[in-house]
């Protein structure tokens, strides 16, 4: 079933990370397998947060060595930075698995992205100047007190909560996707995806990389392969809806925008409030009236609907 | 044009093309008899006096204790119940098979008012997914929007959405009737049976697709016909209808009913032309 949820603040910033927590613990009901968030705060142009993981949460039972395993990862991880003359701010160690880190760099970051995840059990949540991409097994407000989301300020963010269908329980498999290589670029997604080996199979003959077996990753790595084209986001979500099959509804965001689609046969919900300063969305209206107590007028988008709004 | 008040129930149907052929065999419908007392109410149903009314704040309660408190009250008589500050919570008001005049000051979430026979409703605000599925008589009344699949497989009654609709609208339909005063999506009528819908507004793609009975009236301008969904000749008896379900609901559009398009099922596909009289009857 799923549940995904988004909003967005019109010239403005607000505490996105616990609006978009209690918009997620709303739609509890709809996955409790885990919960994700993409929030945005004020870009940084210089500096780079890289929020990885070097293990998945169920390895920490995997023997008596894991901790001594994640240190020589976490090392490797530095090392190979330090090794594409990536310059450390500043490192956080969130869980015992899962760091962010600051960092600054001049060059190629889908090269240094590759050579990083190139570690053993190391995945590159998120890269960018304003994203920061949390996803972990655990409900919105575990996952949020966990990783310290209540005073996130930001502009705009989407979030996730996952019940399992096509894939296993694990952070790997958990929403929402960064879109690899592409900085600051997330996908949250609720539905089934009928085409994904084909259209698997075609990324990766183009180099895409997939992390894992969801089909959610493919509207990731499908809006990356777009917008490394030169396609507008708007353009990529409306030739989705041709070029993927399934149900689906989906939502992107980028460092200053937030999109949503709808598949033709409308058969996964949204429901859309849009006021002049703040745009919200989610799998039920509960979720929006878990930051929007007062009455309000929303909507169901029909199918093939796509839009786009700015921050 | 002869008026309906004259015209045997058979007649209307017929003109109405609610009815293509009488039904017998195995599967024989069972038609309401309005003469036996029993049909009326259900026999554990509370007597309840529209004149007596409560309150009901949703705000502290879960859906579970909102729906037990509307039958405690409606068993200690009460006849008027208002809910207030639902916020979008989920399968409010569902199953009440009595009649009772209920009032949502608000938005509610999926299944709103689901299973219902007889109550009176007025929502003003917006429902979620399935409002008013397999609901089998009263009258609904949403003043805002509504979401997909709204009056799903509904058996009778009045379904009335003031504001536009989603997809799949009346999927399934049995009979009865949905108003819309907006837009509907796609698919809207699909597999419907019986019943009659108004689309003040747009339908949207694969209208009445694989319809085996019934019939769609659309305002506005339709995407596409589904598969077996033909147009018919829009009759004077149809537009007095019109006329009168949309007046009643203070929902009849300026420039009248002249311009609506009447949807029927073109009764081409496989089960109406390979199977024994039987076995149609199974099917429908």
């Amino acid at each position: 079933m799923c549940g995904i949820a988004g909003l967005i603040h019109k010239g403005k910033s607000s505490n996105v990370g616990s609006e978009v927590t209690s918009m997620l613990q709303a739609l509890k009901h709809r996955g409790p397998d885990s919960t994700g968030f993409a929030i945005y705060g004020e870009p940084n142009a210089g500096d780079y947060v890289m929020r990885f993981k070097v293990a998945e949460a169920e390895d920490m039972n995997a023997g008596y060595d894991m901790g001594e395993k994640i240190e020589a990862r976490v090392a490797e991880v530095e090392k190979r930075l330090g090794e594409h003359d990536a310059k450390i701010n500043n490192r956080e160690t969130v869980t015992p698995y899962a760091r962010r880190y600051v960092i600054s760099h001049d060059g190629d970051t889908e090269a240094l992205a590759r050579y990083v995840e190139d570690v053993e059990g190391t995945e590159i949540l998120s890269l960018g100047n304003a994203l920061e991409l949390i996803k972990d097994l655990g409900d919105a407000t575990v996952v949020s007190e966990q990783y310290g989301l209540t005073d996130f300020t930001g502009t705009h963010g989407i979030g996730h909560t996952r019940m399992a269908t096509e894939s296993d329980v694990d952070i790997r498999s958990a929403h929402p996707y960064w879109a690899f290589p592409y900085n600051d670029v997330a996908v949250v997604h609720n539905g089934q995806i009928t085409n994904y080996w084909l259209m698997r199979r075609e990324m990766e003959r183009r180099g895409h990389r997939f992390m894992s077996n969801c089909d959610s990753e493919l509207l990731a790595v499908y809006t990356a392969n777009n917008l490394a084209n030169g396609v507008s986001l708007e353009d990529s979500l409306s030739s989705s809806i041709e070029e993927i099959d399934g149900v689906f509804t989906y939502l992107v965001a980028t460092q200053d925008q937030l999109g949503m689609a709808k598949d033709s046969m409308a058969a996964k919900p949204l429901v859309l409030y849009e006021s002049d300063d703040l745009i919200a969305m989610a799998s039920e209206e509960v979720a929006i009236r878990a930051i929007l107590p007062q009455e309000i007028d929303t909507y169901d988008p029909y199918d093939e609907e796509v839009r786009v709004w700015k921050a | 044009m002869e008026s309906m008040n004259n015209m045997t129930q058979e007649e209307r149907a017929e003109q109405l093309g609610m009815m293509s052929e009488p039904l017998t065999g195995r599967s024989m419908q069972e038609f309401f008899e309005p003469s036996e007392d029993d049909n009326f109410v259900y026999p554990w149903a509370p007597v309840v006096d529209p004149a007596k009314s409560a309150e009901i704040d949703t705000d502290e309660m879960n859906t579970r204790e909102v729906n037990e408190r509307i039958r405690q009250l409606m068993d200690e008589g009460v006849g008027s119940i208002k809910l207030l500050n639902p916020r979008g919570k989920h399968s409010l008001a569902v199953g009440i098979l009595s009649r009772v005049n209920l009032e949502v000051e608000g938005s509610m979430g999926y299944f709103a008012v689901g299973l219902i026979d007889g109550p009176n409703v007025r929502i003003n605000g917006r429902v979620g997914w399935s409002c008013g599925e397999n609901m089998m008589a009263g009258t609904v009344v949403i003043e805002k929007n509504a979401g997909s699949t709204f009056g799903a497989a509904i058996r009778g009654g009045d379904l009335v959405c003031k504001g536009s609709v989603g997809s799949r609208t009346g999927i399934d339909m049995k009979g009865g009737t949905i108003i819309v005063g907006g837009d509907t999506g796609a698919l809207t009528g699909f597999m419907m049976q019986r019943g009659r819908m108004i689309f003040c507004g747009n339908a949207g793609k694969n209208l009445g697709d694989s319809m085996y009975d019934g019939t769609i009236f659309v305002g506005g301008d339709i995407k596409s016909f589904g598969v077996d969904a033909v147009e018919a000749e829009l009759t004077d008896l149809d537009k007095s209808w019109l006329k009168r379900k949309l007046e009643g609901y203070g929902m009849l559009p300026d420039k009248g009913v002249d311009h609506f398009t009447k949807v029927v099922a073109g009764k081409q596909l496989w089960n109406y032309d390979n199977l024994e009289p039987s076995e149609k009857k199974l099917i429908l």
